[in-house]
């Protein structure tokens, strides 16, 4: 009940902060999962969709860099491999 | 905290995304132009938020919509369909009656607090149409394509603002004479506290400029809420990386401000652009911070693609724009730039405003290409080739547009 109550409140601000947000599919490949979960909870995943596909792999390194290094996001380096793996192959140039 | 908020976006999405089914399908096609990265076209939609009309929607968060190219037929370009640009996905809703502004700093003898009815009242009230273009329009145009929001044209907009001047203000507060920026700040902030807020200066001469305000109303109406409700900063003639949403501090400091939007992002290779009006204590021997807009111009009418019939006149309109020199003059070549002729300027709203053109003629059957050249007062004229610039800057390429006469 209490975490139901907090949810509710949560929500509200939410709601009254953002637009509806739908989700927003991305290709279905090993590492999807991987990039939802570190990329999804400060940006929408139409930010990787709308940068394809022109980047290679170093080009996505360097982003996922920039997120780490410049916004702070708090990606474990064990993870960044795979991150890097799925852009490059899904929405990147060169394999 | 961190987890809380990230379980509120995930929350949040699926949910709304859930509650109302129909508005995911109702995505119509967005009227895109050509030249953009493929991804674009494949996830880019019309969507409305709530306040707005349905535009071009590239990332739902941080919202970044942009304008559809045809509410560009008229120079002032309507509040519910102004652009929406944030870098940071929390955006409160504010209650004007409790928002205040904070003024103060190191450079500040007298620090104050403004409300809504202290800007309202409590100053002279002044007016300047003045064109909010992101630093970034036409990123999406670049040639080698860049990283970052692949803006299309409509990342810009025209509007009537109001409020107060910024160098009033700042005369309550008593500056002192080492001030050498004024640093502002807005309400929306990162969903993470390891995200470098977003805040941003501006040099003091150009915060002392007449034309510098704090508006709180936009084509005669209270702003809306994605375009910086209840007030924001005016910096007429610099691209609007300077123009601070939902305002809440000002700060006059006594050194240069080193936050991460200021040192490490809008920045401009150094002397690649003609640019007249620059950011002396922000400047690196490499680089310096993006300011002024440089000369641009857009074709409105006829469609691209167009189908029109024979023997009968065409009116080919746009609108032209520049860093607050003022339009002396838009050229149209119907030989892909070989020669020009002068377009007719429209009602000159202000140096840095829209500025409507119009160019008539009878064009002979076939395909017709046309090309639009704006020059402004400074002798500054738009580029046939990109200047080349890895965040995607200063596109004012000239876009050709073609239809058919038959």
């Amino acid at each position: 009940m209490r975490s139901l109550a907090i949810a509710g409140a949560l929500l509200l601000v939410a709601g009254a902060a953002s637009a509806a947000e739908s989700p927003v599919p991305l290709k279905d490949a090993p590492g999807r999962q991987l990039v939802e979960n570190n990329c999804a909870g400060c940006h929408s995943l139409d930010y990787p969709r709308i940068n394809a596909p022109f980047l290679d792999r170093k080009g996505w390194e360097a982003e996922v860099a920039k997120m780490i290094n410049a916004y702070g996001a708090p990606i474990p380096q064990e993870n960044v491999p795979g991150i890097v793996d799925y852009l490059t192959r899904s929405y990147g140039v060169g394999g | 905290m961190l987890g809380r908020r990230r379980v509120l976006q995930g929350l949040g999405g699926s949910l709304a995304a859930s509650a109302l089914p129909g508005l995911a399908s109702a995505a119509d096609k967005p009227p895109l132009v050509t030249g953009l990265p493929p991804g674009v076209y494949d996830t880019a939609i019309l969507e409305a938020l709530p306040g707005k009309k349905p535009l071009i929607k590239l990332a739902y968060r941080p919202p970044n919509y942009e304008t559809p190219l045809s509410y560009f037929a008229t120079p002032i370009t309507p509040n519910d369909a102004f652009f929406v640009r944030y870098h940071l996905s929390v955006i409160p809703e504010i209650d004007a009656g409790s928002w205040k502004i904070q003024v103060g700093g190191d450079g500040a003898a007298t620090p104050l607090e403004l409300t809504l009815a202290d800007l309202q009242r409590g100053y002279e009230q002044v007016e300047v149409t003045a064109v909010c273009q992101c630093s970034g329009n036409r990123r999406g145009l670049s040639e080698p394509h860049v990283a970052g929001v692949e803006w299309g044209i409509g990342a810009m907009g025209n509007a009537v603002w109001r409020g107060v001047r910024l160098k009033d203000v700042l005369a309550k507060a008593g500056l002192r004479k080492e001030t050498v920026e004024i640093v502002v700040n807005g309400a929306d902030g990162p969903p993470i506290a390891t995200t470098p807020d977003f805040v941003k200066s501006i040099p003091l001469a150009k915060a002392m400029d007449e034309n510098t305000i704090i508006a709180h109303s936009m084509n005669g109406q209270s702003l809306p809420h994605f375009n910086g409700y209840p007030a924001r900063l005016i910096v007429p003639g610099w691209t609007a990386t300077y123009w601070m949403k939902h305002l809440t501090n000002i700060d006059a400091a006594t050194k240069p401000f080193d936050g991460f939007w200021m040192k490490s992002a809008y920045r401009i290779p150094s002397g690649k652009f003609p640019i007249v009006s620059r950011f002396a204590t922000q400047q690196t021997d490499a680089n310096e911070p993006i300011t002024e807009m440089v000369v641009n111009s857009l074709i409105t009418a006829p469609a691209e693609g167009a189908r029109l019939r024979a023997g009968q006149a065409v009116e080919v309109r746009g609108i032209a724009w520049d860093g607050g020199y003022g339009i002396a003059q838009v050229e149209i070549s119907l030989d892909r730039g070989r020669s020009w002729r002068p377009a007719t300027l429209g009602r000159d709203l202000g140096r840095y405003s829209f500025r409507p053109w119009s160019y008539r003629f009878t064009p002979r059957p076939g395909k017709a290409t046309v090309l639009a050249k704006a020059t402004n007062a400074a002798g500054q004229t738009q580029v046939d080739k990109l200047i080349f610039n890895p965040p995607g800057y200063h596109n004012n390429v000239m876009r050709p547009l073609s239809f058919t006469v038959a």
